[in-house]
C-alpha cells in the first residue's frame, strides 16, 4: 500500500475498475496475507481469507457507483471485509473444537505446522503469544504493529472507536511483554 | 524493550504466496488460465475461464502468448497445471476432432454476426471445406462474404472452431488466422483432405460433383460426394448446370444454401 497514494488509486478504480483492480491486488495482498496469518496462525487459512476478501471487494466495487468508490478509504475498507472473515474463521474453529472435545478430532483447529515449527525461534514465540490474545486485542495489535496501520484506519476496519483501538493495542503489547521472554535471557 | 517488541512484531510481516494474486484475478474474471496442448501445428496455447475456452494460439513462447492475450482480451493469461473437469474432459477431443462438441467456448466480445459465422463454421465436418460465400449464404447474409472472412480472421479459438475449413470460392485456401496459410494446409491434410487434388479440380472450374445413380449433387469434399465411383461421377461448374441436368442438391452438405 505504501507505493500507492490512496486518493489516486480510488480515483482510478472509479474510472476503470477492471484495469485498476489488478494493481490493488498486487499492492495489498501481502498486507492482507500477513495480517490474516498472524491473526489465524495458519498459512492456508490466511491465503483463503486474503483471496476471499479481495474477491468480495471486487464484487462489491462492481456494484458501487463511481462517487462511492472515489470516496472509499480503501485499506480500512478492505480490512473490514478481511477482519470479519478472520473472526468468522476463529468462531467456526471454536465451534468445531467444542464439538470434537469428546472424540479428540485432530482436524485443523489451530496453528499450522509452520507456526509450530517457528515456535522454537524467537519470532515464533511472539507469533504464538499473539494467538493467545483475545480477538479484538489481537486484531488491533496485528493491524497496528505487523501491518502498520494507524489507529484511525484500524477503528474503521474493526468498527470500534479509535480510542478503544488505541487502548487495545497498548493492553495487547503489555500482555505480550509480560509473557515474552527473549531467548537469550532464558 | 518496547522498541524491541515492536521491531519483532513488524518482522512478523510475510510476503503473500506467489499464486495469491493470480488466483484472485482468475476468481473475479480479470484473468484466464492457460495450458499448452499438442496439435497438428505443434504446441498450442489454450486459455479458458468460467465460461469456457477463450483462446487458442500458437506463439513462439509463453511471454508472447500472454502479451497477445492481454492485448486481444484485456485480461491477463495465467499459466496453470489444473484444468477444470468440464474443460479437460472435452478439450483434447475437440482439438483432435476440430470442432467444439461439448467443450464450452467463450465467445464474449464478438458481435452477433461474428458469432453466427463461427457457429456455422463449427458444423463443417472434418476433412471437408466450404467457401466464405457459402457461410455468408447459410447465415442469411449472402452479401457479407468479406465480413465472413474478417470474422474468421478474428476467430479466438482456431483449430477448435475450424476456420481452416473455410476457403475461397475459387478453391484456393486463402488466409488463415493462426500463422500462415501453410498451417491451413497442414490441418486439412492431417484431416485426410487431398488438398492438391481439391485445388486442381477447383482450378479446372469444378464446383460440384454429382452421382447419376442418385441424381444428387454435392460439394466436392462432401463425404457422400467423395464416395461416388468414377463411372457414375459427373462434374458441374455451376448450380444451374447441375439442376438443368436433373440433379438436386445434397441435403447433408448443402452445396447451395437452402
Amino acid at each position: 500500500m505504501s507505493t500507492m497514494t490512496a486518493e489516486s488509486i480510488t480515483a482510478r478504480l472509479a474510472d476503470d475498475l477492471d484495469a485498476t483492480f489488478p494493481e490493488v491486488v498486487r499492492e495489498v495482498s501481502s498486507d492482507l496475507y500477513s495480517g490474516a496469518y498472524r491473526m489465524l496462525g495458519n498459512r492456508q487459512d490466511a491465503e483463503d481469507v486474503a483471496q476471499e476478501a479481495l474477491v468480495r471487494a471486487y464484487r462489491a466495487l462492481s456494484g458501487y457507483d463511481a462517487g462511492r468508490i472515489r470516496d472509499l478509504r480503501l485499506r480500512p475498507w478492505l480490512w473490514t471485509i478481511a477482519a470479519n472473515l478472520c473472526r468468522n474463521r476463529l468462531r467456526s474453529r471454536a465451534r468445531k473444537r467444542a464439538l470434537s472435545l469428546d472424540d479428540h478430532d485432530p482436524a485443523d483447529l489451530g496453528p499450522g505446522p509452520e507456526v509450530v515449527a517457528e515456535w522454537s525461534h524467537l519470532r515464533g514465540e511472539l507469533a504464538r503469544l499473539l494467538l493467545d490474545l483475545p480477538w479484538p486485542i489481537r486484531a488491533a495489535v496485528v493491524l497496528h504493529h505487523v501491518v502498520g496501520m494507524p489507529y484511525d484506519e484500524i477503528a474503521v476496519a474493526l468498527e470500534r472507536p479509535a480510542a478503544t483501538v488505541r487502548s487495545d493495542v497498548h493492553r495487547g503489547l503489555a500482555r505480550l511483554r509480560a509473557a515474552y521472554v527473549p531467548q537469550e535471557e532464558r | 524493550m518496547t522498541d524491541r517488541m515492536t521491531t519483532e512484531l513488524a518482522a512478523l510481516r510475510v510476503e503473500a504466496p506467489a499464486g495469491l494474486e493470480d488466483a484472485v484475478l482468475v476468481a473475479v474474471g480479470l484473468a484466464d488460465h492457460y495450458v499448452t496442448r499438442t496439435s497438428p501445428l505443434g504446441d498450442i496455447y489454450v486459455a479458458f475461464n468460467d465460461r469456457g475456452v477463450s483462446a487458442v494460439d500458437i506463439a513462439g513462447d509463453a511471454g508472447r502468448f500472454e502479451a497477445r492475450f492481454l492485448s486481444d482480451h484485456g485480461r491477463r493469461a495465467v499459466s496453470t497445471d489444473e484444468i477444470p473437469h468440464r474443460i479437460v474432459r472435452h478439450l483434447d477431443e475437440a482439438i483432435a476432432a476440430g470442432r467444439p462438441g461439448r467443450l464450452p467456448v467463450d465467445l464474449r466480445g464478438l458481435t452477433e454476426f461474428q458469432a453466427a459465422v463461427l457457429h456455422r463454421t463449427a458444423t463443417i465436418p472434418r476433412g471437408e471445406v466450404r467457401s466464405y460465400g457459402w457461410i455468408a449464404k447459410e447465415i442469411d447474409k449472402p452479401g457479407a462474404v468479406r465480413a465472413v472472412g474478417s470474422a474468421l480472421a478474428h476467430n479466438p479459438v482456431p483449430v477448435i472452431i475450424p476456420c481452416h475449413r473455410v476457403v475461397r470460392s475459387d478453391g484456393t485456401l486463402g488466409r488463415y488466422s493462426l500463422g500462415t496459410a501453410e498451417n491451413k494446409r497442414t490441418l486439412l491434410e492431417a484431416e485426410g483432405l487431398d488438398v492438391d487434388a481439391f485445388e486442381a479440380e477447383a482450378a479446372r472450374g469444378i464446383r460440384f460433383v454429382g452421382s447419376d445413380t442418385t441424381q444428387v449433387f454435392c460439394h466436392p469434399t462432401c463425404r457422400s460426394g467423395r464416395r461416388i465411383t468414377e463411372a457414375h461421377r459427373h462434374e458441374f461448374a455451376t448450380e444451374g448446370d447441375a439442376r438443368s441436368a436433373g440433379y438436386r442438391p445434397c441435403k447433408v452438405c448443402r452445396p447451395v444454401a437452402a
